[in-house]
């Protein structure tokens, strides 16, 4: 079922799909991140913007992938922007719920006690709120970080897709190895994000440590 | 919800007809080739027309789903009413995630070959992650104050979880039958690419054809039948609601 021979020979090739499969997710999360944090801020602010906000997003993740993909063409084409702006799209509701999610559910108390001590409203976020929300909000990035690694895949069928395109090849040629090698990298990248992502939160919340959250 | 239900189409029209007052006058083109192609009547009868695709889809989605649910309801429900297996339950919808659908579709062609049965077996596996997880965490949500009261008023076991637990975690183990079915109706979209009939023929097809109007207007298609789907699945998880819990 795997000729490994036919891996040795393409080597560079799956690694130029699998270093593409990583900066189209990386650039996604990144996009997506800098869209949802400001939304979810404002949405934070004025709490009337919440519902729509997260019916708004939730709708563009309903959307099945390949069609939102291919309603994005007329306007971008058949390039890596049609990809990545689809994307971004839907890493959008998962990262803008779990922002607001982890933001809301710091204490009042916490809040309260940092504008006491005299804290201004930007730095009571980036140092005392923003740290308490951080396992929600990576709970959210985990999720987006690998529902992106499988969407990715997706838009090999408008010409990107990173490992994707070895599963057009393994289909066109009728051949499992290039299959098996994309499915299985994928899923490698998936589980190797996660988890380092989650060392990440390990390293940044010191006084979460030894406890589940 | 009705705003939402014309969110998509509004979406689409709204950044089409924006791009159309533009520069470019290929967007104003897309716009009326798409135009044409829904007022098409050739594009309403026979085997390739709308109705009979979209029933096609909505019978493999309905299927997929149905079978899933047979086999994950049980298990995450049981599970969470005994409180066994929690890390399993809890993880598997994330391992779920992991797996490109795209891949395990054309893996199942390629290791059975083409039929509508090794699609859908592909299309159940992927569906059941998301009902087990959140079957189990809806049981597992169940107020143990509750429980024990129910114990306590001599209620058998058999009649705690269909009288108390069930419904109690019946409105999360809803919004997980919904997130199955919504992935699969996106799956199933990708499944014509190995030759499955449904709404994923006009994008698979139409991209092959370079016929941009078939394939956005499919595309239009199957975002409206989603975006229906999820919210009737809304409408059906607020229906089957106990009201006793309707606050």
């Amino acid at each position: 079922m795997i000729r490994w021979d036919w891996i040795g020979r393409h080597a560079d090739d799956i690694l130029a799909q699998l270093l593409q499969h990583v900066e189209l997710t990386g650039f996604a999360l990144l996009f997506g991140f800098a869209i949802a944090f400001p939304l979810a801020l404002a949405a934070i602010r004025w709490p009337r913007l919440y519902g729509p906000s997260l019916a708004a997003t939730g709708v563009l993740f309903t959307v099945p992938s390949l069609a939102l993909f291919i309603l994005l063409i007329p306007f971008t084409g058949l390039s890596m922007a049609t990809s990545l702006i689809g994307l971004t799209i839907y890493t959008l509701l998962i990262l803008f719920r779990n922002i607001v999610e982890g933001l809301r559910g710091v204490p009042f108390e916490v809040r309260e006690a940092s504008r006491a001590l005299g804290y201004s409203k930007s730095r009571q976020l980036l140092t005392v709120e923003l740290p308490i929300a951080l396992p929600v909000i990576m709970a959210g990035l985990r999720i987006a970080a690998i529902t992106t690694i499988g969407l990715v895949t997706v838009t090999a069928l408008i010409g990107q897709g990173g490992l994707g395109r070895l599963f057009i090849t393994g289909f066109t040629l009728h051949f499992t190895t290039p299959l098996l090698v994309g499915f299985v990298l994928s899923i490698a990248l998936a589980v190797a994000v996660d988890l380092s992502l989650a060392g990440v939160l390990w390293l940044a919340t010191p006084w979460n440590r030894g406890r589940r959250t | 919800m009705t705003r939402v239900a014309l969110f998509v189409a509004l979406w689409w029209l709204a950044a089409g007809s924006a791009y159309a007052l533009g520069l470019e006058s290929d967007g104003a083109n897309t716009v009326a080739q798409v135009w044409h192609w829904f007022v098409d009547p050739m594009h309403w009868q026979g085997p390739d027309g709308l109705p009979h695709r979209i029933g096609q889809h909505i019978y493999y989605v309905a299927v997929s789903t149905a079978i899933a649910a047979a086999i994950a309801l049980p298990v995450g429900i049981g599970l969470g009413h005994y409180g066994r297996g929690g890390l399993l339950a809890i993880n598997i919808a994330n391992i779920g995630r992991a797996i490109p659908s795209f891949g395990l579709i054309i893996l199942m062609f390629l290791l059975v070959g083409f039929g509508v049965v090794p699609v859908l077996v592909a299309l159940v596996a992927l569906a059941i992650p998301p009902m087990v997880t959140n079957s189990y965490v809806g049981m597992q949500s169940v107020d143990p104050a509750v429980r024990q009261s129910a114990a306590a008023l001599g209620l058998t076991r058999w009649q705690r979880l269909w009288q108390v637990e069930l419904p109690i975690a019946l409105p999360l183990i809803m919004a997980g039958v919904r997130t199955s079915a919504v992935q699969v109706m996106s799956t199933a979209t990708l499944a014509a690419y190995v030759g499955l009939g449904g709404l994923g023929r006009y994008l698979i097809d139409g991209l092959a054809q370079q016929q941009l109007a078939q394939v956005v207007g499919g595309a239009i298609v199957v975002a409206i039948l989603a975006v229906c789907t999820e919210i009737g699945l809304a409408g059906v998880q607020k229906l089957v609601q106990s009201p006793g819990l309707a606050r």
